[in-house]
């Protein structure tokens, strides 16, 4: 089974092909069902082999389909390694892709740029799948780059906007910077250890360089850059909230579920080298914490529903690269699975709102929307609860094992821990902030929508965008149950002992998010006095501060922008006349001025040619004579 | 009989020369032109008569022969194009026809 591993990444490419070549001219249907289809079969095709890999000897597999380039010893070949990190990371793009391109069909029934669109994502699937099948580091890259670019074209979908393609060229140029601290690392790595097989690289780094030695520190700090790049961490987060611009399926599937957690990947497939470079892994652990704090308040404050929804993926990825520093790999694995349900899940229910409500993005112009939309209403409420981390949802274990891990951590296991558990508490009160404003409370922002558009609201379902959503739903609640097999990947990982927690610690992470849900509940709930505790909160010091500070993303954009984005513009525009070209201009002026001063001689009058030829054959001959 | 020095010949040559020259370099109306031009050829083939008077070679004699030829061909394509000029921007003077400038 193991060997129509090349298929899977083949069929959505030959549905992006097909789509491409057709430029559009294919009926919508016709459209639909092969941008569908082709992912539905990649799912199928995954299911098998994952079953067989899993009921077979699970031992890992490498299929090499040909050598794709070959230079000396560098011969990286187009060649898939599937073991259990890359079964379940591509059950996930399979699946929770397949639920997004149906519910596309739907979303995306009435856009003039249907066939574009599953061009594009059929695309995006296709590279995500070269990314976590890759088995050397230079393929790796081609889908890491690949699924860039599809980020890129996506968030500019709606290019009408020159809001969008500003985004979209955001995200490009942000994770870029990412991109080329990668590509060193992956250099260094090649001239330290003239392979970049990613098992050989794994296996020869850890017999031969030492625990802590600077170029390990080096390479895994590199490799973390790629990864805080692509998945949208301090420092480089700020591209995310603003890829929102893209249609939502995409920010569901591309900015939530899948590509965002790249990073994720990437350095869990390279675990031997964080564990080598011990100082890069605590930074990584931190990252993640200050990134999840940050990213919590920040959708403490935000209005637009999807860029709530857009801090909290930066703050629930912070929570992964969490795990990843303190080596727990699993968790961090099983985490990106389960938030890949619930927030999928999350992003096309605000789809669903959001086409319901006529491209309404303001939660706090939206109100009373449960009785409307009962669909998105619990599909939020089961999104947000797993997001919560409330118990027996999905989020409840992967997130308790990622605290726990973090508790177990030698040095700052206190701190860490803390930290997580206060963001804990800041994501049930955003979260549940989103649910209490946008479905409870009074419902005159619908009546005047009713009336604005002469019809009342109605919940855009039908089986394309309902079936998502009941499905997600599902696996959002029971999703803790599926068992994640990547044990045996990280089994060279250095265990950490077994933290045993008080059972005051477990009330402690049981009760947190609970609380954080009820004052959230006693500060927008639909109840007499919200309003007035709300107004208790701002009036105290420091609060409009606060607020403003958080609403504008601790102002990082601000400070980038003078910092980085103003000088750059600043210094091209000084340039405009490009100093390198005044060679060339130089000659072309040399000529033009030759030009001109010719053109005088030639006055069209016949006499005067004639008078120059004379002039001419006199100085000719007074030489001749003179000589 | 006493011959003229060649030299003479030579100096009438020579000033037949430069009136012609001056007449094409000056005159505006193309028929005189024209015929300067004549009267530049025509200088020409006298040089050559005088020298083949001085040396007693008959090549001389010839090419004046054949600068008759030309000179008549040439006046009658000469004529043939002033006769198209004039029909077609009613005017014998050059200085109109300068189209062709830079």
């Amino acid at each position: 089974m193991a060997e129509w591993l090349g298929l899977l990444p083949a069929f959505p490419l030959a549905g992006f092909l097909a789509l491409v070549l057709t430029g559009g001219r294919l009926p919508r249907r016709i459209a639909g069902v092969i941008g569908v289809g082709s992912v539905a079969l990649s799912f199928l095709l995954a299911l098998i082999v994952a079953s067989s890999y899993l009921t077979g000897a699970a031992e890992p597999v490498t299929v090499t389909l040909w050598t794709w380039m070959s230079a000396g010893a560098f011969a990286p070949g187009f060649s898939f390694y599937l073991d259990g990190l890359s079964v379940v990371m591509i059950l996930i793009i399979t699946g929770v892709g397949f639920l997004i391109h149906l519910y596309s069909t739907g979303f995306m029934a009435d856009d003039p740029g249907f066939a574009r669109f599953f061009s594009y994502m059929n695309l995006f699937v296709a590279s995500m799948l070269i990314l976590v099948l890759a088995d050397n580091l230079v393929l790796l890259y081609l889908g890491w780059e690949g699924v860039g670019l599809c980020s890129y074209l996506l968030i500019g979908f709606w290019y009408d906007n020159p809001a969008n393609g500003a985004a979209a060229r955001k995200a490009f140029v942000v994770t870029r910077v990412g991109d080329t601290s990668m590509a060193i690392g992956l250099f260094l790595l090649f001239s330290e250890l003239g392979t970049l097989d990613i098992q050989q690289v794994l296996s020869v780094a850890g017999a031969e360089w030492e625990i802590g030695s600077g170029v390990a520190v080096a390479a895994a700090a590199l490799l973390l850059g790629g990864a805080v790049g692509k998945s949208a961490q301090l420092p480089l987060q700020t591209w995310l909230p603003d890829a929102m611009a893209g249609p939502t399926p995409i920010s569901a599937l591309i900015h939530a579920a899948t590509m965002v957690t790249a990073g994720v990947y990437l350095i869990a497939r390279t675990h031997v080298l964080f564990e080598l470079a011990p100082s890069v892994q605590l930074l990584v652990a931190f990252v993640g914490l200050l990134t999840l704090l940050m990213a919590g308040f920040t959708a403490l404050m935000q209005r637009d529903i999807k860029r709530i929804l857009a801090y909290s993926t930066i703050s629930q990825i912070g929570y992964m690269f969490l795990a990843l520093g303190v080596g727990a790999w699993s968790a961090a694995i099983f985490h990106l699975m389960t938030h890949a349900f619930f927030k999928a899940l999350l992003f096309l229910a605000a789809g669903t709102v959001i086409l319901s409500l006529h491209h309404e993005h303001d939660i706090f112009r939206m109100g009373g929307m449960r009785k409307r939309l009962p669909l998105a209403f619990w599909s939020f409420v089961i999104g947000s609860a797993a997001l919560t981390a409330l118990p027996f949802t999905s989020g409840f274990y992967s997130k308790d094992e990622i605290l726990l891990a973090a508790l177990a951590q030698p040095d700052y296991g206190m701190l860490l821990w803390l930290g997580g558990v206060l963001g804990a508490f800041l994501t049930a009160l955003y979260s549940f902030r989103l649910v209490f404003v946008a479905f409870f409370g009074p419902m005159h922002f619908i009546q005047e929508a009713d009336d604005a558009h002469h019809g009342p609201v109605r919940e855009i379902t039908g089986i394309p965008m309902a079936l998502p959503l009941v499905v997600l739903a599902l696996l959002s609640l029971v999703g803790g149950f599926i068992p994640v097999p990547v044990d045996a990947v990280f089994a060279s990982a250095t265990e950490h002992a077994e933290a045993h927690p008080s059972v005051l610690l477990h009330g402690i992470m049981i009760a947190i998010p609970i609380i954080g849900v009820l004052i959230s509940w006693l500060l927008y709930g639909e109840r007499q006095g919200a309003a007035s505790q709300r107004q208790r909160f701002a009036t105290m010091p420091g609060a409009g501060f606060l607020q403003r500070l958080w609403v504008n993303g601790w102002y990082m954009d601000a400070l980038y922008d003078a910092l980085l984005v103003k000088p750059f513009v600043a210094i091209a525009r000084l340039n405009r006349h490009d100093l390198v070209d005044q060679g060339v201009t130089f000659s072309s002026f040399l000529a033009q001025v030759g030009n001109r001063l010719l053109v005088l001689t030639q006055t069209g009058n016949l006499r005067w040619y004639g008078v120059s030829m004379v002039a001419g054959l006199v100085v000719v001959l007074a030489i001749g004579a003179w000589l | 009989m006493e011959s003229i020095p060649y030299e003479h010949g030579l100096i009438l040559a020579a000033m037949l020369f430069v009136c012609g020259l001056v007449g094409v370099l000056t005159r505006r109306n193309i028929v005189f032109v024209l015929l300067s031009l004549e009267i530049m050829l025509n200088a020409c083939g006298l040089a050559f008569v005088v020298g083949s008077a001085r040396w007693g070679d008959a090549e001389g004699q010839a090419m004046f022969v054949m600068i008759l030829t030309l000179a008549a061909a040439e006046v009658a394509v000469g004529l043939g194009l002033i006769i198209q000029m004039y029909r077609r921007f009613q005017t014998v003077d050059i200085s109109v026809l300068n189209e062709m400038k830079g």
